[in-house]
């Protein structure tokens, strides 16, 4: 270990505080009880589809794009994924067929 | 008592195969994170520590590099902090649902990461199960699969019995699914678009590492310029 028990301890703490920080947070802004205003209720129920548009580009954001395999292997993934998804409405199919295509794909190629 | 009881099982049971593909990636994703902690000279025990105590996956990643002589604790405050803002904006879609789950909304509220977020929002309840009950479960499982995937890496991620490089697309996989589920219901579209474009907009601007915070903004600030037009279905928060 590179420093020691109780720093290490400390650092984990530092982090797992932080980390619930922001979690809290909305909580804390709005506690129970208090009155949620029409525009918060509105953003609650529009950030969701918005933050799952996001985190599908979030989870891409390291695929190389201009260069070789010019992002083939996810393209075609996520195209499966979601075409298999439409047309079954199966969860474990989509994601597992999706899955399964990207790491043929990337060890192969 | 026993009713009680039996209901948690019955929640427990409803829960699993939604938590499935969550399952897949973060045992593996785990399992990474173990074996760069245990390169560090931290046993499994600490990996199983941090994963309970922590429970965020980019943001121990990166808290790997922390563990070195001469930290400075304001700087991993930092760090942390701008891998995990994103977080900040999850909780105001789960206001009133967590409102009403008592003191176990504090562990929901811990629980909050990117794929648990995403599953409490969209998985339709079933029937047959108290909705607290089906919601603690789906956060219980989801972070059992992480603790047990680190801890596995802190004791023997360098042995897998197979080449799993790519096995974490399951994540990514995970949120085109819900997309499309989303993408079903015509309210959710407009919403959907301005996540990616304002995403994909931020990615070419401030790079890989820095464009979910100007994202979640931007995000924010077109849903709230678009009020108006947005505000065709009025139904129940976060469905």
């Amino acid at each position: 270990m590179p420093v020691s028990a109780f720093t290490s301890f400390l650092i984990i703490l530092a982090v797992a505080v932080t980390t619930f920080g922001t979690r809290v947070f909305p909580f804390l802004v709005f506690p129970k009880g208090k009155e949620i205003p029409d525009v918060v209720k509105y953003l609650g129920r529009v950030l969701t589809p918005a933050v799952i548009g996001m985190l599908v580009v979030y989870c891409l954001r390291s695929t190389t794009v201009w260069s070789a395999p010019y992002g083939l292997p996810e393209a075609a993934a996520v195209a499966v994924t979601a075409l298999l998804h439409v047309w079954k409405r199966n969860n474990l199919l989509s994601i597992g067929a999706g899955t399964v295509l990207y790491m043929v794909l990337i060890q192969c190629l | 008592m026993k009713g009680y009881r039996k209901g948690y099982r019955k929640a427990f049971q409803r829960a699993f195969p939604y938590t499935i593909p969550v399952l897949t990636g973060y045992l593996f994703i785990g399992i990474a994170f173990g074996v760069m902690f245990s390169e560090k000279g931290y046993s499994f025990l600490w990996a199983g520590l941090m994963s309970l105590l922590v429970y965020a996956g980019s943001g121990q990643y990166l808290a790997v590099n922390f563990f070195a002589p001469g930290v400075s604790f304001l700087q991993v405050i930092f760090l942390t902090l701008m891998v995990n803002i994103r977080h900040i904006f999850y909780g105001i879609s789960l206001l009133e649902k967590f409102h009403g789950m008592g003191k176990k909304r504090w562990y929901m509220i811990f629980g909050l990461t990117d794929e648990t977020y995403s599953l409490l929002c969209t998985t339709k309840v079933p029937e047959d199960v108290e909705e607290d009950q089906f919601l603690l479960a789906v956060s219980l499982l989801d972070q059992s699969y992480w603790v047990i995937g680190s801890m596995i890496g802190g004791i023997a991620g360098n042995f897998l019995p197979f080449d799993s490089e790519g096995i974490d697309f399951a994540m990514t996989a995970l949120f085109v699914v819900i997309f499309v589920e989303q993408w079903m219901e015509k309210k959710n579209r407009a919403p959907e678009v301005i996540g990616v474009l304002a995403a994909c907009f931020c990615l070419q601007i401030f790079g890989a590492d820095g464009f979910v915070l100007p994202a979640m903004l931007l995000i924010t600030l077109l849903l709230f310029v678009g009020r108006k037009r947005l505000e065709g279905g009025e139904e129940e928060p976060c469905r």
